[in-house]
């Protein structure tokens, strides 16, 4: 599974690593990690408009977001 | 992107809040205003000496505390920094200075135009065009660098500063300075102004409203969840000064503005490209620093230490214009933001390269 790691950057980055990766994607699930739930919504939102599945996961020092198409 | 129905209530919050404060004493259509209230509290705690725009405006603290209280609440309060600090230190000057020359930060923009000041429709279009150039930079791969998670007592020092400064507030001691005449004289009463403050950091806390994300996610995602906001304060602005027989619709003799288009343009472009840099415009900074993000928190030092420079070195623009050294700052600010645009991106880009050599 390809890893977006975006944990620690600034708005929009994470929203737009994510959607790089989502463009060129073959339709393989991909994990985003980040930090800050702002973030998080923003990547869900994005993934959620380009048609993908939104899994949510919360571990102690992030969160883990798992993109299916 | 925030969250459609909270950045639609957030909007109509702060369009009545800043129509009702600006009834209860603030100055003209500056209920709220995030530059024009830092610049009064760098001139309250002495940091420049203009005696007409110095007070320790209590909204600013509030929003701070609100977004701390909140954050907290909803366990979001998560202390982080490291990333690039001097850098946003420098952006928080250029931001500050740009919005001093056209007296006004993009939450004002909305509420100048909706009381019909058209200066605000170019000034305006500049924060477009400066969110523009920023937004194309940041899809170019720029990156002020990661952040790192810090302990809770980082993040909790600048909520804690805002506190204490709401307690000099109170105190009133020989060495916090009170406008007696003025912008900064003109203020509703403390603790309405702390009341509103603190609702609109709840509010922006939740909905991550940002005037300069707006234009961002409208440019990059065609989103227009941010952006409707904006639209939301400038409708009630709109409504409320009609009702209130306030609305002036021109150019000339508006409140606390002038009408040099070139610099109303330019000095929110500066603001804008910064604020896109940044990942969002003054008031998200403050909201981000009150939980807990410590390069948040720098780049506020930074737009007090821009308002106190523009202040000490006449860069500020007045009702009567622009001055020529406030012309040349705007000037030298675009030309550093180019630079810096321009550099990081490269930088990003050659360890980008390195990084798909070693692992290829």
């Amino acid at each position: 599974m390809s890893v977006v790691d975006a944990r620690g950057l600034s708005c929009p980055e994470p929203v737009l690593l994510t959607k790089r990766t989502l463009e060129k994607s073959d339709g393989a699930p991909v994990k985003v990690l980040v930090d800050e739930m702002a973030a998080a919504e923003n990547v869900a939102a994005l993934a959620g408009s380009m048609g993908w599945q939104v899994t949510r996961k919360e571990t102690g020092t992030h969160m883990e977001l798992v993109l299916k198409k | 992107m925030g969250s459609r129905i909270g950045v639609l209530i957030t909007g109509l919050v702060v369009g009545i809040l800043a129509l009702a404060l600006t009834a209860l004493g603030n100055p003209a259509n500056m209920g709220v205003c995030i530059a024009c209230f830092l610049r009064d509290v760098a001139g309250g705690l002495g940091l420049h000496q203009v005696n007409t725009v110095q007070y320790l405006r209590p909204e600013i603290l509030g929003i701070i505390l609100g977004a701390s209280v909140m954050s907290l609440g909803a366990q979001e309060f998560r202390p982080s920094g490291g990333s690039g600090k001097v850098m946003r230190f420098i952006l928080g000057i250029i931001m500050m200075i740009g919005m001093l020359v056209f007296l006004g930060c993009p939450l004002r923009v909305a509420l100048r135009l909706g009381a019909g000041d058209l200066n605000a429709l170019v000034g305006f279009a500049g924060l477009f065009a400066g969110v523009a150039v920023g937004t194309f930079f940041l899809k170019s791969g720029f990156s002020l660098g990661r952040a790192v998670p810090q302990p809770k007592w980082a993040g909790a020092l600048f909520p804690l500063a805002a506190a204490a400064a709401l307690l000099l507030l109170f105190l009133r001691p020989a060495f916090i300075y009170f406008s007696l005449e003025g912008p900064g004289s003109m203020h509703a009463p403390v603790l309405i102004s702390l009341a509103a403050g603190l609702l609109f950091g709840i509010l922006s806390q939740r909905s991550r409203f940002c005037m300069a994300g707006g234009i961002r996610d409208l440019i990059l995602f065609r989103n227009f969840n941010l952006i409707s906001g904006f639209l939301v304060i400038i409708l009630v602005t709109f409504a409320g000064s009609l009702a209130m027989g306030k609305f002036k619709l021109g150019f000339a003799a508006q409140p606390i503005a002038h009408t040099e288009a070139i610099w109303n343009f330019l000095g929110l472009a500066a603001a804008g490209w910064a604020a896109a840099l940044l990942g969002g415009c003054p008031l998200r900074q403050l909201v981000l620093a009150g939980q807990g993000n410590t390069d948040a928190a720098v780049t506020i030092l930074g737009l007090i230490t821009g308002a106190a420079i523009a202040h000490n070195f006449g860069l500020a623009a007045s009702p009567k214009g622009v001055p020529a050294a406030g012309q040349a700052a705007v000037v030298a600010g675009l030309i550093i933001l180019l630079a810096v645009s321009v550099a990081v991106y490269f930088g990003v880009a050659a360890a980008e390269r390195r990084k798909i050599h070693v692992s290829g």
